[in-house]
């Protein structure tokens, strides 16, 4: 594909994404941050973000689907509980995590 | 509580430093990768990178143009996957007590918003004075993006190499990180949103995979909202 029309790509799906966030910014202008409105849309943003979160660990499109579901699932839990262990520190959990995962892919895959 | 144009500022960079930036470098490696198997120019990578500034969009735009779509599919696509920054931006704004800011300077700190400083912020705001709030988002946002953009050069010209397993650990810190934030969120109804969402999302890909995260949002989003509107006067009371 000739340099311009990737260029033209990359720049269109940045206004495309831009839209969304332009959105935003003008309809929390018109609604009030104490209504049930509000409220319902932080709601969304939680679930979506949580649900995309999910997806990633449990129905992955990248690389960890090579990953057996059972391997996924115990380095998750690994990782909280390191995170519960060492007073919620995220950086314990992650290092937990990622590294069981690693781990048990070297010896179990 | 933190206030203070220094304190915040060396917090936001402490933040950053110690794990979404790192995070960020790694995850937008693979994106640079990709980005040159696609045929997309080292430069096109990371001006992508920088103004979509969203993964999955970045995803889609990076697969579409590789199986040869037109312009306007691979916009769609792109716009697609990045559907939730509507509701994130709209959460966000009222967290970030701006007060009164020109329409550009709004807009500049939406283009800023990622789903990692969206979630760190909505976690740390509470122990942050509200007026030095945004000097937090911005130095924390800036500095995970300059992360990204020298992880997307860095994985496009392949420069670190590293064993396949190790990789997978690295593409899981991700969602770990996430998972790790979002189970410290308050409130019944974001609580019962989360739960909703992942029961929703298993459903929602495999009937509508394309619109799997705008069902989810809707679907989690209002369920959660009515179940947290049934659980308060319990609580209350």
């Amino acid at each position: 594909m000739p340099a311009e029309s990737l260029w033209l790509i990359v720049l269109g799906c940045g206004a495309a994404t831009f839209v969304w966030r332009a959105l935003g910014v003008a309809v929390v202008k018109r609604i009030d941050a104490q209504g049930d409105f509000f409220q319902w849309i932080t709601c969304v943003s939680y679930a979506m973000v949580a649900g995309l979160v999910f997806r990633m660990i449990i129905m992955p499109e990248s690389e960890l689907a090579s990953v057996s579901l059972p391997i996924r699932v115990s380095a998750v839990v690994i990782a909280f509980a390191a995170y519960f262990l060492f007073s919620r520190r995220l950086v314990a959990g992650v290092l937990a995590g990622g590294l069981s995962l690693s781990t048990l892919v070297h010896f179990f895959s | 509580m933190v206030s203070g144009n220094g304190s915040v500022v060396r917090k936001a960079l402490l933040d950053a430093l110690s794990l979404p930036a790192f995070i960020l470098f790694f995850t937008m490696m693979g994106f640079g990768s990709l980005a040159r198997g696609a045929g997309f120019g080292a430069d096109m990578a990371v001006v992508a990178s920088l103004l979509i500034w969203g993964l999955p969009g970045q995803l889609a735009m990076v697969e579409l143009t590789s199986t040869g779509q037109g312009i306007a599919a691979v916009m769609f696509a792109c716009s697609l996957a990045n559907a939730r920054f509507l509701p994130m931006v709209v959460s966000f704004v009222p967290a970030l007590a701006r007060g009164q800011a020109s329409l550009p300077r709004r807009l500049l700190d939406a283009q800023l918003l990622s789903i990692n400083s969206w979630a760190v912020c909505m976690r740390e705001f509470p122990h942050i004075e509200p007026e030095f709030r945004h000097r937090y988002y911005v130095t924390f946002a800036s500095s995970i993006l300059f992360a990204a953009a020298m992880g997307t050069l860095i994985g496009y010209y392949g420069a670190i190499l590293l064993p396949a397993v190790m990789v997978l650990g690295l593409i899981f810190v991700s969602p770990l990180f996430f998972a790790l934030v979002l189970s410290a969120v308050n409130g019944h109804a974001e609580r019962f949103s989360m739960i909703f969402g992942c029961a929703t999302v298993v459903l929602a890909n495999y009937l509508f995979p394309s619109f799997d995260l705008l069902i989810t949002g809707v679907v989690g989003g209002s369920l959660g909202f009515v179940a947290g509107k049934f659980w308060k006067p319990r609580n209350a009371g």
